[in-house]
């Protein structure tokens, strides 16, 4: 039995933080995750954990000091949001190409401009080619559960990872949470033992070569199998986390997607008031379900095509647009990703939501179900570039 | 322990010939005897910043450096090589290592003082145990010799060419070593090759021994970007200290303390002639630009002397 407590998202993930005791921690503080490495010096200050912190001039040396102590031998950690998580996106490419396992939180905000410190997945989505390995928690204890089981994902596959959650929505928000045992923690996580570093005594290391056209491509090659791996890792850490907690995870979570017509696809805090959403409608009859994406990176694309196949029409939700004059890119993931398995049945639509803070109510999820429903009636798609609950 | 070239010599090369370096250029004799001045028995993890000497050094799958060595991106070493010393810190602190290890990145002066000075002064400030050695060869030369804040003024760059209208470069050279003088670290030196490279490697093992960050500044010249023939490097680098262009000296805790003061100070153009990128400036017409420099490197020079006392 865990330990209940009330606490906002970034307290949770600096707590798991805590829990875990990591080596280095390389930050900078930015709205809305200023808290989680404010949180984390207080533990550094009052001699709770043995982690050296670096309060580095900005995101980029943060990221920065993360390659090289994790590249030294150590685990390394750092928490961003917004233009941060843009600031790093340089060298976040780097971290991936290196295979170090470092593990970010991330509280998702959106980008200047206008310049606006509310949610949406803006920044995620800018960095989403980067190769990092990234997961979206619904609540403040996914956020913490998805914590503790990220260095586990990142070390199996040598890829790092970001932990994001939704700025201010469950970022600040103080929920109910259930926390589990620190030995039982650090019985979980384990101990960091790389198989190459650079503080190894009997075997020198370079990090960061030049590749030529020859060696580069087989270099990203490798990459994309560790993201291609990373899709069992994820399930099975999964697995035993369930078995330590009971609480349960997958690359997906179906809600009400047994029987569904229609159904929406989307990540992060709005899964609340979804499952709300369909819950209501559910109680008229209607048969709507909801696919909740908790690992965007790997995509689950043939997960979600399994649990689209049957239904007759679906909408991606975007909380970020692409600007490429046609669909967000959830939508584009989505819908490539049901081709790709042999899906054409159902008819799908793209809506781009909760930009900058925008508020995402139950009534504004019960619309896009009401136009997937005349969709499914009619076979009639419509525009399938559209924006909710927005002034035009 | 007096210095003995020859002895320093004798030592284990940390960084292996074969290397892709041009010949004649100052960058890996900088790296060399800079690593040269760690006590064999004691490791280090090198940093390059992006740059010829990256590039030329850990081209994959070979690399030329014998012990362990990071490359993250162009513009911060500084920042990198303070994550690896960060992990030290605390690796030591858990007992997972015994022995020394001192932490030495290496970055040109387009990755010091422009691309990379935010990250450099991080660090400074942070108090790393570390070493930050510029070699300062004057412009961007990885991607062809393009003006730095570093270029002397007039200097001909592929960005700043000696034209019919604007003769090379409008403005002076940033002086940064008086930069990181300012973030009040422990040690901070300004040096080049000089006859038994006595004065830089004693400011290199003064500035790997001194707890906390120091700063080497280097004047490493290269021979494409600045027009000399290989073989007279050392002759440019000569001329630079005897003009007073390039003062040699270094500041600890503080206190400033010259290094070299030339018999007869040489006037400029003794050092201006032995490189290509001047050459305009010697051009009829052209006198009034080496005027300006003298009188710039005059007060310069003036400046210093009253910095050191002297």
């Amino acid at each position: 039995m865990g330990i209940r407590e009330r606490l906002s998202g970034n307290e949770a993930v600096a707590y798991a933080m805590k829990q875990i005791n990591p080596d280095v921690m390389g930050a900078f503080p930015i709205t809305p995750s200023t808290e989680i490495p404010q949180y984390f010096s207080a533990y550094v200050d009052n001699g709770e954990v043995d982690t050296e912190f670096i309060a580095v001039e900005s995101e980029h040396s943060a990221m920065s000091t993360c390659i090289g102590a994790e590249a030294a031998g150590c685990r390394a950690i750092s928490a961003t949001s917004s233009c941060g998580l843009c600031y790093m996106t340089e060298m976040l490419y780097v971290a991936a190409s290196d295979r170090l396992p470092i593990t970010l939180a991330v509280s998702c905000r959106a980008l200047s401009g206008p310049i606006n410190i509310n949610n949406d997945h803006s920044d995620v989505m800018g960095v989403r080619d980067t190769g990092w390995l990234v997961l979206f928690a619904e609540t403040n204890q996914e956020a913490y559960d998805n914590y503790l089981q990220a260095m586990r994902i990142g070390e199996a596959v040598g890829l790092p990872i970001m932990v994001c959650q939704d700025g201010f929505i469950t970022s600040h928000a103080i929920e109910n949470i259930e926390l589990v045992e620190t030995e039982k923690v650090k019985a979980f996580v384990g101990e960091y033992k790389p198989q190459h570093y650079l503080l190894n005594k009997d075997e020198p290391m370079s990090v960061g070569a030049y590749a030529t056209p020859v060696y580069y491509m087989e270099a990203k090659r490798q990459q994309a199998q560790a993201m291609i791996d990373a899709k069992g890792v994820i399930k099975q850490v999964a697995k035993e986390f369930e078995e330590m907690t009971g609480r349960s995870y997958g690359l997906i979570e179906k809600y009400m997607m047994d029987d569904a017509e229609e159904a929406i696809i989307l990540m992060g805090s709005s899964a609340g008031t979804a499952k709300e959403a369909v819950k209501q409608l559910r109680a008229q009859g209607k048969k709507v379900g909801l696919i909740k994406i908790r690992s965007f990176r790997p995509f689950p694309a043939e997960e979600i095509a399994e649990a689209l196949k049957n239904v007759k029409a679906f909408a991606s939700m975007d909380k970020d647009d692409s600007y490429n004059g046609h669909c967000g890119p959830i939508h584009a993931e989505v819908c490539t990703g049901l081709y790709a398995n042999g899906v054409f049945g159902p008819k799908g639509i793209g809506y781009i939501y909760g930009l900058g803070g925008r508020d995402v109510r139950v009534e504004s999820i019960q619309k896009v179900f009401a136009e997937l429903e005349q969709i499914a009636e009619t076979g009639q798609v419509g525009e399938t570039y559209r924006y909710l609950e927005v002034r035009e | 322990m007096s210095y003995s070239l020859k002895e320093n010599l004798m030592k284990e090369e940390r960084l292996s010939g074969g290397h892709r370096m041009c010949a004649g250029c100052g960058s890996p004799i900088a790296v060399r005897t800079v690593l040269r001045a760690l006590e064999p028995e004691d490791k280090a993890v090198v940093c390059s910043a992006t740059s010829c000497l990256e590039v030329s050094t850990f081209m994959y799958p070979y690399t030329a450096w014998k012990g362990s060595f990071i490359h993250n991106a162009f513009e911060n070493a500084g920042a990198t090589i303070s994550g690896v010393e960060t992990a030290y810190k605390v690796m030591k602190k858990k007992g997972q290592l015994d022995d020394t290890w001192k932490f030495i990145a290496f970055g040109g002066d387009g990755g010091t003082y422009d691309i990379g000075l935010q990250s450099l002064s991080g660090a400074m400030e942070r108090g790393h145990d570390m070493v930050y050695v510029c070699y300062d060869n004057e412009a961007y030369m990885n991607t062809g010799i393009q003006r730095s804040s570093s270029t002397p003024h007039f200097a001909d760059t592929t960005t700043t060419p000696a034209g019919t209208v604007i003769p090379g470069k409008l403005q002076k050279k940033k002086d940064l070593t008086k930069i990181m003088v300012a973030h009040g670290i422990p040690y901070v030196g300004q040096t080049t090759f000089i006859g038994n490279f006595k004065d830089i490697s004693e400011k290199a093992h003064r500035a790997i021994y001194t707890p906390g960050p120091a700063f080497l500044n280097v004047m490493a010249p290269c021979p494409r970007g600045w027009r000399y023939p290989s073989e007279k490097l050392m002759k440019v680098t000569k001329a630079a200290v005897e003009t007073c262009v390039w003062p040699l000296y270094e500041v600890i805790e503080g206190k400033y303390i010259l290094s070299y003061e030339p018999k007869q100070k040489k006037p400029v153009e003794e050092y201006l002639k032995l490189q290509g990128r001047f050459a305009h400036m010697f051009r009829p017409g052209n006198e009034w630009m080496i005027r300006q420099v003298q009188e710039e490197v005059d007060r310069n020079w003036e400046a210093l002397l009253t910095l050191c006392n002297l």
